[in-house]
């Protein structure tokens, strides 16, 4: 009824291969990026960049990347965190050695930083799977995040031991620092969050993203029909990690501004990204979209409806969202191992027949 | 030493070519398990060469030596008229070697077009940054990959399946499918693990036309492993028989039904 194929014929293979094949998915996807692009910016004001919008655009970068190792190549991380901080202070340091090169240039230099820093700690993936896997990562975890706090030459010896941003510009307008206007911040996240996407779309869909899905299904099997594991591996590693330095990048430049690495890098961080893929769905770039809105907006929504409607104390709201986080994730690993972006393609499904039940 | 240009033509009237794969003289242990011990035998250009042998005999391990899981303790493969120095399975395929497994192993999270177009990696090679775009290059190279592997589905007869995940197919089409992703490869060796395994008589059927069609119409080396005798001894053109890791006979079907070691082994002496 509301959702039809009928009528859409691919009458060749690159049609056919098309990220939106169906003509209606196809003008949705032109109307959210005409609407992210041209209305958004108008409207928006500093509530909604810093409470909702900002964060949601950098965490679905910081997902993709990670749905990119975890979905696709099927190698669980809980480094993601640690990964965010080489984003960050990579930027921090380009930006401090390098003022008079543009930040655009800085945000995607420190993307390829930790790609290299993500290979580096991707190795151990050649020999060891699955949980003794994760708990490598997390060593990488814990080892950058005390490497950034120790290392003074990291956060150029200040006497806080924090990294600030300092104003930089795009085009004359300034995206960093204490001056910025919600709409020139908002706009260049979605720069970056809208390239991010059609990158790992065009990369998953073609030979590198059925190497990953083949290593992640059955390596031997992979392996067998020419797909070299070391390469097929790493190159997941540092893909994942440049997306996740981006979202690292952006969240200390442009988001927060000023960052103490073990609270906002921390091993929570690893969990919040992993969560949002496992909530919005392993292996699909839109399930990491929707993880990210949803882990963005469910604390928002909670603090309105708890704290300022019912008069709750602001703690118990906070603990309510832990527990309603807790049996999410419980409830969509048994229910829905593939998160929110199956129940849409379900609904899909069913919408296609609507209103009749075969 | 055998000839590399010699050839011989079949009962049916198809030319046999040169030699592709030899064996020569493998040796492979497990510890102190000798899985298969000093066997020789090659593979003819164009022919269908079947390796029978009780439970337990080694063929699985003869075929895991050729795909390069096993590296044998001694002895030499040659590929195309030269020994082939040890290599990982991955460099195997590249050289042109396909096969599918005993126990089906496909991309159970990917569709059939999916699977079969991974067949098709030995053949792709853009960089990164020209699939990061799609535009250009790598659209090319996936649509003029997709045809092949398009061509490979028509032939299987899979294309009303074309969309759908593996996890969800029956057993037979899998097996179908998972011949599809070794064709897509366009080996120039197939090694097929006991490809009618598991299944009943019309799905057999197919099979072996399937097997017989490819062979026919690619020229494809075919290697393959079977339990169903009346399968071998009509579809292979020679026959090698291993018994405890020994190579105990070795011909076309006709001189290997009538070996008294292959009937012994298969029927058991009596030991009076």
């Amino acid at each position: 009824m509301f959702y039809r194929e009928a009528g859409d014929f691919s009458t060749t293979y690159a049609q056919d291969s098309q990220t939106f094949p169906i003509r209606f998915d196809r003008y949705r996807y032109y109307a959210v990026m005409a609407l992210a692009f041209l209305v958004v910016p108008f409207v928006i004001n500093d509530y909604w960049a810093n409470a909702i919008l900002l964060p949601f655009l950098i965490y679905a970068i910081a997902a993709i990347g990670l749905n990119i190792l975890t979905g696709y190549c099927g190698q669980v991380s809980l480094g993601t965190g640690g990964f965010m901080a080489v984003g960050a202070y990579a930027c921090y340091k380009l930006m401090t050695a390098f003022p008079e090169v543009n930040i655009l240039f800085h945000v995607i230099l420190a993307g390829g930083v930790t790609a290299l820093v993500g290979v580096l700690f991707g190795l151990p993936s050649l020999r060891i799977k699955g949980f003794y896997l994760a708990v490598a990562t997390l060593a990488a975890q814990f080892f950058l995040v005390w490497l950034f706090n120790r290392v003074p030459w990291f956060y150029n010896y200040s006497a806080s031991g924090q990294i600030n941003a300092p104003e930089r510009t795009v085009f004359g307008i300034e995206v960093t620092g204490p001056n910025t206007e919600a709409w020139a911040t908002y706009l260049f996240c979605l720069v970056f969050c809208a390239g991010s996407a059609i990158i790992a779309r065009n990369l998953t869909r073609g030979t590198l993203g059925r190497t990953w899905m083949a290593i992640r299904d059955m390596d031997i099997a992979a392996e067998i029909i020419g797909v070299n594991p070391l390469r097929a591996k790493l190159s997941a590693f540092a893909i994942s990690s440049f997306f996740v330095g981006l979202s690292g990048a952006l969240f200390f430049a442009v988001y927060l501004g000023a960052v103490e690495v073990g609270e906002v890098f921390g091993i929570n961080k690893s969990f919040l990204v992993l969560f949002m893929i496992i909530i919005g769905g392993l292996g699909s770039i839109f399930g990491a979209f929707a993880g990210a809105a949803f882990l963005v907006v469910l604390p928002v929504v909670l603090k309105l409806v708890g704290v300022d409607m019912m008069g709750w104390a602001t703690d118990i709201v906070a603990h309510f969202q832990f527990i309603i986080i807790g049996l999410m994730i419980v409830a969509f690993l048994i229910l829905e191992p593939h998160g929110l972006a199956q129940l849409s393609r379900l609904a899909k499904e069913k919408m296609r027949l609507w209103p009749f039940p075969h | 030493m055998l000839d590399q240009t010699d050839g011989y033509t079949t009962a049916d009237g198809r030319k046999i070519g040169g030699v592709v794969m030899e064996m020569k003289n493998i040796t492979l242990r497990f510890g102190g398990v000798t899985a298969i011990e000093d066997i020789s035998f090659d593979i003819r250009e164009g022919e269908i060469r079947a390796i029978i042998g009780p439970n337990g005999a080694g063929k699985s391990s003869m075929l895991n030596v050729v795909s390069g899981f096993y590296i044998p303790q001694e002895g030499e493969v040659w590929f195309r008229g030269s020994p082939r120095p040890p290599m990982r399975p991955f460099e195997v395929a590249r050289q042109g070697i396909a096969r599918t497994f005993q126990n089906i192993a496909l991309f159970e999270g990917m569709t059939v077009l999916d699977n079969v177009m991974t067949g098709r990696l030995t053949h792709m090679n853009t960089g990164v940054i020209a699939q990061a775009l799609w535009k250009g290059k790598a659209e090319a190279e996936e649509t003029a990959n997709r045809e092949i592997a398009e061509k490979v589905i028509d032939f299987l007869e899979i294309q009303h399946i074309r969309k759908t995940p593996v996890a969800r197919l029956p057993y037979g089409l899998k097996k179908r499918v998972e011949l599809a992703r070794a064709l897509a490869a366009e080996p120039k060796l197939l090694l097929l693990d006991e490809p009618m395994a598991g299944m009943n008589v019309e799905e057999k059927e197919d099979m072996c036309r399937f097997i017989l069609d490819v062979n026919d119409e690619f020229g494809t080396t075919i290697a393959l492993i079977e339990h169903d005798m009346g399968v071998v001894m009509d579809l292979s053109d020679r026959v090698v028989v291993m018994d405890y890791g020994k190579k105990i006979g070795d011909g076309t079907p006709d001189e290997v039904r009538a070996n008294q070691q292959v009937i012994d082994a298969y029927l058991g002496v009596s030991h009076d």
